[in-house]
């Protein structure tokens, strides 16, 4: 039974760091209709940022908590600079071309991202300091539930609760819904879709460098590469949850992580992927539209 | 001249591009060692950088508009590689003066060179066998490379085991790998297009770690080595021998693939494709079986990489699924997009672009793929249609009952 | 005219869509030989009835069958894919017109031979007597159709780059192509001048005229009163009156549903 609910944390604890990448996705592809190929190596930047700035920090000595949120705060700033110079680079001059355009643009984009880090950085796995220490009030269920299991958790209910709640009351969060329901018509009432978009690029980089520190401190390492398979099965999540649907992100990511939990523990480790990709095969199958998304009615 | 507004502008996009750089590009920490290094130079040369080309952009952008402008007035004139397609007495020649430099490559260039450009005219093939998919029947198939590995790994396990020879197992590599294609689309082609990107794009990756996994099946990551080069009636063919050999086999493949390729766009099933690429639901209502249609369209291109993954396991006599990631596929996409979808000579050109400009810039390995990610970037951002932006092709009706397909590519 | 036999024969028709209600247990029967407009005000469900025909949508309930003329097949419909309902026999062509618009005029009006030919892979690379034979059968006929619906001389235009009226013409000619024995034209006037109507006419007769049954849904009343030879009123989803065009113009509900505001117009 402990073995059980062991796998039953850490599938939650994946599935919070998926649901954070995996706003990301259905955020902008609600919005521009985009698969966009480089959030997983926003996720990535980051990691390699908050690294940057946490290893920096404790060679100056600063105390701990300091450097939790300093390096937090860079990761999430810079994360989102990036995510806001990639959509006025890549996308946005591409909003009226093909179809194919703006997710070649997008692939190219993750491809340059990835070796950009690899030339700055290294091509080597580094270890990412621990950012997060032991509770003492942990110590009882520390065999089954770690204590960087229990923020992860706890810091990604609250950026839910933050995000609907912008999302919901926010002048910003109303016209992301506007733009996401009818582009044309969120111009015509006044609304300024450009500056949307990047709100939306900001907000999705922000949670996706979030989800990336928290990842590489439980984890403990990190390199160019991670971003890529992180990337594809948040976008999996996504869409198993319905892309375009926040609610739906977090479903599907939930899923996706205890699936990959319970079948590694008790099936195999070598085919966590396959286990990923194999639902989302599925899902897509019987139910197109995801858990929570909307069916299309086809106009003609 | 250059107005001081975009000077500014100029001034203030190097200081933004600073700023972002700035953690990864100029602070290096080791944490084992607990030393910090600073290397502010680098950030010096991205203000710089950035200043001259966001005025280099600005500059492109103002001749682009006034070109255009100017292109309204004068009605718009066909651009110079579409007409050089367009005119047969120009194609003709062109194409056999390409023909007769591919048949005597072999021997203008070392075996060194004609190794590269066999790795070249391989991507050709794979390039204009997505092509049908993507540009042709418009399906996003980001999994290609699956295809491909199971072409490759056909040929080396069915001669691990069974002792096949290579000659047998190129047309079975195909048919595997089209198989494949049928059983993965059958389900999946119902879905919408980013859908389909995605599926196959997973379907790729279970295909990579299963024989990166199931090591009884396929040996694992460490791959299957000692694959026979193709024979010619049973002689062995020495080293240097064996690279022309396969070069001029895949030659014979890349003018084959051509012949198809063009046959079937100006065909019942071609125009079925363009059709369901422009509008699927009037497609429906004109008879057209939506999921049939793109099927073999689908099957079709898949064949083509399980050819050209036979000759790739018996090219490099050795196969292991590192050579089968995302990347690949992103490659062979890139292939397709940057030549113009749908064009067979845009395909080539970009095939020839994409493999082998990295190659000769071995110099700068280091930056090789940084400078491919930026080349897609800036390819889709400046000319989204591609080097050769699609010609449609269309049957140019002349007098009663007398036509002919005017496009000969 | 009442014994040529039943071609279309809709029964308690219904389609909802959630809790909406689009079409509630309409009733049609289409003999051969006949043109009957389908009219009643906008959103009175008479596209959806179209969908609902062609395979667009499945029926929520009720039963389509379509019977060949010639063979005397009757076909149930409900649940079948649209293109296998164009291989049985039935056409359609769109409110808000839906061609191939990179393709030339011909090539739209050769994507309609398609369900009618048989060439695949191999055909298009061999290209044998056979399919040759066929391509040429394609374009020849496909270019007698454009003739037809008048559009000959735009023969090699692009679609996109045709009129509007043009383009009206060219996907009733792509729908023939299909070789229907039922063409169902969805607002075929919309959008032209009175000239152009004129001719539409003509055109409408004329392949009745020559064998092809007639479902159409029409605003323009002066085209439906004098082309019909039946009209079938929708309202809010609902059959309201059917009849000669006569009867329908006296019709007291179809007056209050509808006509009344808008006889003269």
């Amino acid at each position: 039974m402990d073995y059980f609910i062991e796998l039953f944390f850490s599938g939650l604890t994946r599935g919070s760091i998926y649901a954070l990448i995996a706003l990301g996705y259905t955020m902008v592809y609600g919005i521009i209709g985009l698969i966009n190929f480089a959030h997983g190596e926003i996720y990535m930047i980051g990691a390699f940022t908050a690294f940057i700035v946490a290893t920096v920090l404790s060679i100056y000595g600063f105390p701990l908590l300091a450097i939790v949120v300093i390096a937090g705060v860079a990761a999430a700033v810079w994360s989102s600079a990036y995510g806001v110079t990639i959509e006025r680079l890549a996308y946005r001059p591409l909003r009226q071309a093909p179809r194919l355009a703006p997710l070649i643009s997008a692939i190219g984009m993750s491809i340059f991202l990835q070796n950009y880090v690899l030339l700055a950085q290294t091509s080597d796995f580094i270890r990412f300091p621990e950012l997060i220490p032991e509770f003492a009030f942990m110590e009882p269920v520390a065999h089954i539930v770690g204590s960087s299991d229990m923020v992860i958790l706890v810091t990604t209910a609250i950026v839910m609760i933050g995000l609907t709640c912008l999302i919901k009351y926010t002048k910003i969060g109303k016209a992301m819904r506007a733009t996401a329901q009818d582009k044309t018509m969120a111009v015509l009432v006044g609304i300024n879709v450009d500056r949307v978009i990047s709100a939306t690029f900001v907000i999705g980089s922000a949670l996706a460098a979030i989800g990336g520190m928290l990842i590489a401190s439980h984890i403990g390492q990190i390199n160019f590469y991670i971003g890529f398979i992180a990337g594809i099965k948040a976008f999996t999540a996504a869409v198993l949850g319905g892309i375009g649907s926040i609610p739906g992100a977090v479903l599907g990511s939930m899923i996706l992580g205890l699936t990959e939990s319970f079948a590694t523990g008790y099936v195999s480790s070598d085919y966590e992927d396959v286990f990923a990709f194999s639902l989302l095969v599925l899902i897509l199958i019987f139910k197109p539209s995801g858990l929570l998304g909307k069916a299309e009615i086809q106009k003609v | 001249m250059f107005p001081v507004k975009e000077l500014k502008r100029s001034a203030l996009i190097s200081l933004w591009f600073a700023f972002l750089t700035f953690p990864i590009l100029v602070v290096k920490v080791d944490p084992l060692e607990r030393i910090v290094q600073w290397r502010w130079s680098n950030m010096f040369y991205i203000a710089i950088g950035s200043f001259v080309l966001s005025i280099l952009a600005k500059v492109y952008m103002i001749r682009k508009e006034r070109r255009d402008a100017r292109k309204k007035e004068t009605a718009a004139t066909e651009p110079f590689a579409q007409r050089i397609i367009r005119e047969p007495r120009f194609l003709y020649p062109l194409a056999i003066a390409c023909l007769i430099f591919g048949v005597s490559f072999p021997f203008l260039f070392s075996v060194y060179q004609t190794n590269i450009m066999t790795t070249a005219l391989m991507y050709v093939v794979l390039g204009l066998g997505l092509n049908i998919v993507v540009g042709v029947a418009g399906l996003l198939d980001l999994g290609y490379v699956a295809f491909y590995a199971v072409g490759a790994y056909s040929y080396a396990l069915l001669n691990l085991h069974f002792d096949l020879g290579f000659w047998l197992v190129l047309p079975l590599g195909g048919l595997l790998a089209a198989f494949l294609g049928i059983l993965l689309g059958f389900p999946v082609l119902r879905l919408r297009g980013d859908y389909l990107a995605i599926v196959t794009l997973g379907f790729g990756e279970i295909i990579r770690l299963i024989l990166e996994n199931w090591s009884e099946f396929s040996q694992g990551p460490s791959g299957i080595a000692n694959i026979p080069r193709p024979g010619l009636f049973g002689i062995d063919i020495s080293f240097g021998g064996g690279i022309t050999y396969i070069y001029y086999l895949v030659l014979l493949l890349v003018i084959f693939t051509i012949f198809v390729v063009n046959r079937l766009q100006n065909s019942r099933l071609g125009r079925a494709w363009l059709a369901l690429r422009e509008d699927e639901i009037a497609c429906q209502a004109m008879g057209i079986d939506k999921t049939k249609t793109k099927l073999i369209a689908f099957s079709l291109g898949a064949f083509w990489a399980g050819l050209v993954g036979v000759i790739f396991a018996a090219k490099t006599t050795f196969v292991n699924p590192a050579s089968f990631t995302f990347l690949e596929s992103a490659i062979i996409l890139s292939i397709v997009v940057l030549g113009g979808m749908g064009s067979i000579v845009g395909v080539i050109i970009g095939a020839l672009i994409l493999i082998l400009l990295p190659e000769y810039l071995r110099a700068l390995s280091e930056y090789r793929m940084l400078a491919f990610g930026a080349v897609l970037v800036i390819m889709m951002v400046f000319k989204p249609n591609g080097i050769v932006s699609t010609v449609r092709r269309s049957y140019r009706f002349k007098g009663h009952a007398e036509i002919e397909g005017d496009s000969h590519e | 005219m009442n014994d040529a036999p039943v071609i279309l024969s809709v029964e308690g028709l219904s389609k909802n869509f959630g809790g909406i209600q689009a079409i509630d247990s309409v009733d049609l029967d289409i003999r051969k030989g006949e043109i009957v407009a389908l009219i009643g005000p906008n959103g009175a469900g008479k596209t959806t009835f179209f969908n609902c025909l062609t395979g667009i949508y499945t029926p929520s309930s009720g039963d389509v069958y379509l019977s060949n003329p010639e063979s005397g097949k009757k076909t149930r419909l409900n649940g079948k894919k649209p293109n296998k309902i164009t291989e049985i026999g039935m056409a359609r062509t769109f409110q808000n017109i839906r061609l191939f618009p990179t393709m030339s005029a011909l090539e739209n009006v050769m994507i309609g031979r398609h369900c009618r030919t048989n060439a695949l892979i191999l055909g298009a690379i061999f290209r044998g007597p056979a399919t040759r034979r066929e391509e040429e059968g394609i374009v020849d006929s496909s270019y007698q159709l454009l003739k037809k619906v008048g559009l000959h001389k735009q023969v090699n235009e692009q679609a996109r780059n045709l009129s509007y009226g043009a383009q009206r013409r060219l996907e009733i000619g792509r729908a023939l192509a299909t070789e229907p024995f039922l063409l169902l034209l969805d607002e075929p006037a919309a959008g032209m001048n009175p000239k152009e109507t004129e001719a539409l006419v003509a055109l409408i007769r004329q392949i009745c005229e020559e064998g092809h049954s007639i479902l159409l849904i029409e605003h323009d009343m002066k085209l439906v009163m004098s082309l019909s030879d039946r009209i079938v009123v929708m309202d809010y989803g609902k059959k309201i009156a059917q009849g000669t065009p006569e009867e329908v113009r006296s019709n007291p509900a179809v007056i209050k549903a509808y006509l009344g505001e808008d006889v003269d117009a």
